[in-house]
């Protein structure tokens, strides 16, 4: 009896681990934390969308530095390829699939969103725009 | 017996001339800069350049980049203040007029250290040993910036500038 009790609950934990909530890791964990601030901010928020990423990131503004007028500027056309930084120095491809150990790091996500954002759009990135172009990248 | 003094004196003579040279190659002569041994602060000092050897300017001067990183030569290189003081304590304590005295050698030469320099391709020696590098060679697609050692010079990673 108390044998098959501890083989119910093994069995259910293993289930439990292999669901959706059980392999959230430090990529969905930040989503889901801009998902929060973009449904605070805006109540018809309705999630995240790959396509809106993907125009942020080859879209030109006039906000930012001249020279950098989008996220393509430095990180270059494909995704997949590498790109180049204004001092010369090469980045690695932002898509997941090409550089798959990014995006692992909240606090460097962050850190790099409020220096690139700035430098390109002149301002922060919101939530949602934040949000969409990560779904990108990570689908990329 | 005779001792044979020329040929002792010529044995000994080329001994110390080896030592010398040797001597200067192991140090790398004035073109080694010890890289950063520092992982962090290698890592975010280096994400955009080269990560520059502390050794290349005054503590002075990395005391006035640090304080600065939200303009940071036109960029925004901001870094949370706990990073910002670890990482300016390393810089420091291991610059040109500090701890890593033994390598700067002449790179200080003529640069005062109450002027606090920002840019290390503004240094007396450092414009002497480039002024033969063409304009069209700065440009160049691989160059881009006076800030980009590693292009020309393979193994600055390593602390290595020789030609």
């Amino acid at each position: 009896m108390n044998r098959k009790l501890t083989i119910t609950s093994l069995a259910v934990t293993l289930v439990l681990s292999f669901s959706g909530a059980g392999i959230a890791g430090p990529r969905e964990d930040q989503l889901d934390k801009y998902a929060r601030a973009a449904k605070a901010s805006n109540p018809a928020f309705s999630g995240f969308s790959a396509a809106r990423g993907n125009m942020l990131h080859n879209q030109a503004f006039t906000g930012g530095k001249s020279d950098t007028p989008a996220c393509t500027s430095c990180h270059g056309n494909d995704t997949r390829g590498a790109g180049r930084n204004p001092a010369g120095k090469a980045i690695d491809p932002m898509a997941l699939s090409a550089s798959p150990s990014r995006y692992t790091d909240p606090a460097k996500v962050e850190k790099w969103f409020k220096r690139n954002c700035n430098e390109v759009l002149g301002r922060e990135c919101t939530p949602q725009e934040k949000g969409d172009w990560l779904s990108f990248m990570i689908g990329q | 017996m005779k001792i044979p003094v020329r040929p002792l004196a010529l044995c000994l003579l080329a001994l110390a001339f080896s030592a010398l040279v040797l001597g200067r190659a192991q140090a790398g002569g004035s073109h080694y800069f010890a890289p950063v041994a520092d992982p962090m602060v290698k890592d975010e000092c280096g994400s955009c350049h080269l990560a520059f050897a502390p050794s290349m300017l005054p503590a002075s001067s990395w005391r006035r980049i640090m304080a600065g990183l939200g303009n940071h030569f036109g960029d925004d290189a901001s870094l949370d203040p706990a990073v910002t003081t670890k990482i300016t304590e390393y810089l420091v304590n291991h610059a040109a007029d500090t701890g890593g005295r033994r390598y700067s050698d002449k790179l200080l030469r003529g640069v005062s250290a109450t002027n606090a320099p920002l840019r290390i391709t503004e240094l007396p020696k450092w414009v002497k040993e480039h002024r033969k590098v063409q304009d069209s060679e700065w440009k160049h697609k691989d160059v881009r910036s006076k800030a980009n050692c590693a292009a020309c010079h393979t193994d600055a990673e390593r602390g290595y500038y020789e030609d």
